[in-house]
């Protein structure tokens, strides 16, 4: 370029999007989803897009390639990607950006790579396609970058079909996939979101080092500040399609302006008060509890817990630690192979036909999908009545009466409310009726089954919130399924580490938080990022320094 | 019912169209004693008269009025092929809906069943059936919605198979509701969809299977009027090159198109697919 104009102190931004507009359509109607909101990205900068579900960060991301989702368009503003418009650009001009110099890594790589194929063919299809490399070229490229994405036997972990590998090392193979043609602009739309904390740390890093790397600029978009600090050197807040506020890493995570922003730093850091345990006889024991699915290896060995009337145990693994399993076991949907439950000192039948409607009333469950949670066909009256008619025998009158009580409990206005379906409730609307239902059979201990990882921050402490007010209300006791160990600092009382169907540590929330730990506790809760820059590097060298010391350290299940 | 009205409004003309010949249909088939001018089995005239003022569209084989014949013909046909379509449903949404809930040794016993009642093509195993246990009313009507309600229960299985693991259907398990509480309350109200765009489809398969074994002289037996059997009396006018025993085959082809209209913009609706 021969323009002197050009060549400044702050060159051309790689990419500029000036008041983008996005429309999305609902009933026939466009309504405005992004309401103009302005996007640079100079090369080799990291650009975190932050806020909750709603925001328009994913739409804002796709819109950096030109697309918009079907039933979304994009309807004003201006999207300059290297000094080409390309809301104006031809299909053909945009098709030969996407893939090889704008790449996209999707929330669910499972979900995203083509089951049908092995990981290198899919790998190896945009260069080939695009001209940029020959095949055999992109094959020994592919394994150049599975080894620095850190994958297991990268010489061999392309031949293998996406469900021959784990769900951690899927998402670095769909990165490597993204850097084939290594491209100006990759776009992570919530990566790690979807993997577990210790799988989730290794991701990040091997993220951060390739795009380092390579100088590759990256949008990165999330709802988790949490990672964002590690991942960005520019931050934008974004809340219903509008930017709140824009910054370096260091504004927004240190010295944060707007209120929202406040806020969602503020998340994570409601604690229950201490308790002392009760001496009394514990509301439910597990004793020696073994069980598997149709004789197949065991999923759960030896387990044994005591949950005390009024208290929170949170019980805390990983995806496949058993501890979904547990719950299933307990409710009577899968009768153990071994050992026995006492509820009040009385055994409990172990299959669910077996036991009598009151030992059911006595035990409710809250699911971690509120969406499937809640019959779509039937309004919330019948939704949270039922129970009262099948335990309590309310009819008429005294059930509407009920009904109404519990909305009021939950929050929820009942003269609004109590005629909706659920599709006309948000999720954390949605997750409180699930609550009022359990509450409707006046149970005495409620099994919660990761009843916040779907919903957003913000919404998940309140669900927190009004879950605590309801026991010290009610002195229900809570089973609190998670991974998610902010959840557990926040609620509970007593701590079950399960790994790979055993218990590994337990005890009162201080014992198992405070060192020494387990080396499994150890692991967990070092890799749960913390709301500090510099935070991810920090941990891995201290991980690296122990490790060189001679020092054991656990190896993440994933790899 | 204002969203009825909006959604009627909405509409496009291909629905509009349905729905306007199937309330014609059903105009005609309620009217039919008011509106036809001789009787519906009398013998009026001479055979194969031609169309006239006295008879619009001429005498059948025997002398009777082609048009009252025609119309009694909707409401004998219509009438038949809905009971059958009804019936067809409630077997095979019944025990879809038990296989899908149930699982296990349920659902294979019912599917293997199905599977063997699919495995013989429907008209053969209709004449089969029929030739043996002869061909009242009543019976037809059985055989039919028998045999028809495997396709059903395929569908109806299909559909409550993905409601079956929702987590509300747990819920209503571990609260302790019955069988029946399950499939009526929790599957039911979310299967229709489907299931009511089906039966749509079915009543046409239904309908024509019905003229199939009227016009093969198994179906609705003379001198009940039947737009299959009257096809088949009148057939050879057509080698006179008088085209009146394609009417009641075009009054079974214009229903057919009607319901399919209809149903395809019910899909549309339910299945919330956007025109792109």
């Amino acid at each position: 370029m021969n323009d002197d104009a050009a060549i400044t102190d702050t060159p051309e931004p790689l990419l500029k999007m000036t008041g983008l507009r996005i429309e999305g359509q609902a009933d026939e109607q466009w309504n405005e989803i992004v309401h103009g909101v302005d996007v640079v990205l100079h090369r080799g900068e990291v650009l975190g897009l932050i806020g909750e579900s709603g925001a328009g960060k994913s739409t804002i991301g796709l819109a950096a390639m030109g697309y918009a989702r079907p039933g979304c368009r994009l309807s004003g503003g201006d999207i300059v990607f290297d000094g080409v418009e390309l809301r104006s650009a031809s299909e053909n001009y945009k098709r030969d950006l996407r893939g090889v110099r704008i790449a996209y890594v999707a929330q669910s790589a499972a979900a995203a790579f083509n089951p049908a194929h092995r990981l290198i063919d899919q790998f190896a299809e945009a260069p080939v396609h695009h001209g940029v490399k020959s095949r055999a070229e992109a094959e020994a490229d592919a394994k150049d970058l599975y080894r620095q994405l850190q994958l297991p036997y990268p010489e061999q972990i392309g031949y293998r079909y996406p469900h021959q590998v784990s769900g951690g090392q899927l998402q670095r193979a769909m990165t490597a996939m993204a850097m084939s043609c290594r491209p100006d602009l990759i776009i992570f739309d919530e990566p790690t979101t979807a993997l577990d904390v210790t799988t989730q740390i290794e991701v990040l890093a091997a993220v951060k080092d390739v795009v380092k790397q390579f100088n590759t600029a990256a949008i990165y978009i999330t709802h988790d500040l949490a990672v964002v600090a590690q991942m960005a050197d520019r931050i934008m807040v974004l809340r219903y399609g509008n930017l709140v506020e824009e910054g370096t890493a260091d504004q927004i995570i240190n010295h944060p302006k707007e209120d929202y922003t406040q806020r969602l730093l503020a998340v994570r850091t409601y604690r229950k008060p201490d308790a002392d345990p009760p001496s009394e006889e514990p509301l439910l024991r597990i004793e020696d509890v073994s069980a598997s699915y149709s004789g197949s290896a065991r999923v759960l060995e030896n387990i044994d817990l005591e949950i005390g009337r009024q208290r929170t145990v949170a019980v805390v693994g990983e995806s496949g630690s058993g501890k979904s399993t547990l719950a299933r076991v307990i409710t009577g949907l899968l009768p153990p192979e071994d050992g026995r439950i006492l509820f009040e000192g009385e055994a409990l039948p172990p299959a669910l036909p077996q036991r009598t409607r009151e030992k059911l009333r006595r035990l409710q469950m809250i699911y971690q999908m509120p969406d499937t949670a809640l019959n779509p066909r039937q309004r919330l009256r019948d939704i949270i009545g039922r129970p009262l008619t099948f335990y309590l025998g309310l009819t008429g009158r005294k059930r509407e009466d009920r009904v109404r009580e519990l909305l009021e409990m939950i929050e929820l206005e009942p003269d609004d409310f109590i005629d909706r379906y659920p599709t006309e409730l948000s999720g954390g609307q949605k997750q409180r009726v699930c609550i009022a239902r359990a509450l409707a059979a006046q149970p005495d201990l409620i099994i919660c089954d990761e009843v916040t990882s779907a919903l957003d921050q913000l919404v998940a402490e309140e669900i927190l919130k009004l879950l605590q007010r309801l026991q010290d209300e009610l002195h229900v006791s809570y089973m609190f399924i998670t991974h998610d160990l902010a959840t557990v600092r926040a609620i509970s009382d007593e701590i079950v580490v399960m790994l790979q169907g055993r218990i590994v540590e337990q005890g009162t929330k201080n014992d198992v938080l405070t060192p020494p730990h387990h080396d499994y506790t150890d692991l967990l809760l070092s890799s749960v990022p913390e709301m500090e820059i510099g935070w991810l590097d920090r941990t891995l060298a201290e991980r690296e320094g122990r490790r060189s010391r001679g020092e054991k350290v656990l190896e993440s299940a994933d790899q | 019912m204002q969203d009825a009205l909006r959604l009627l409004r909405s509409s496009p003309w291909s629905a509009r169209f349905g729905m306007f010949v199937v309330l014609f249909y059903v105009f005609m088939a309620t009217f039919a004693p008011v509106l036809t001018p001789y009787g519906e089995s009398e013998i009026v005239a001479a055979e194969y008269e031609p169309w006239s003022s006295e008879f619009l569209l001429g005498t059948d084989n025997l002398g009777r009025d082609m048009l009252t014949r025609l119309i009694y013909g909707a409401r004998n046909t219509i009438g038949i092929a809905l009971v059958t379509t009804v019936l067809a449903f409630l077997i095979g949404s019944v025990t879809g809906f038990l296989a899908a809930t149930l699982g296990g040794w349920t659902d294979q016993a019912i599917s293997r069943v199905v599977d063997i009642l699919m495995a013989i093509p429907q008209l053969i195993f209709a004449l089969l059936i029929l030739t043996i246990v002869g061909t009242a009313i009543p019976v037809l009507v059985v055989v039919i919605a028998v045999l028809d309600s495997t396709r059903v229960f395929r569908l109806a299985r299909a559909v409550a198979m993905n409601i079956v693991v929702m987590d509300y259907v747990e819920v209503a398990r571990l609260r302790g509701e019955g069988l029946w509480w399950i499939m009526r309350r929790e599957l039911l109200p979310n299967a229709l969809p489907p299931l009511v765009a089906e039966f749509g489809l079915r009543f046409c398969f239904v309908f024509l299977l019905l003229s199939a074994l009227s016009f093969l002289g198994l179906g609705i037996q003379p001198p009940t009027a039947d737009w299959g059997s009257m096809v088949r009396d009148n057939a050879t006018l057509i080698t006179f090159g008088d085209f009146t025993p394609i009417l009641p085959a075009a009054s079974i082809a214009l229903l057919t198109v009607g319901v399919n209209f209809i149903v395809d913009w019910f899909l549309h609706q339910t299945a919330g697919l956007k025109d792109e």
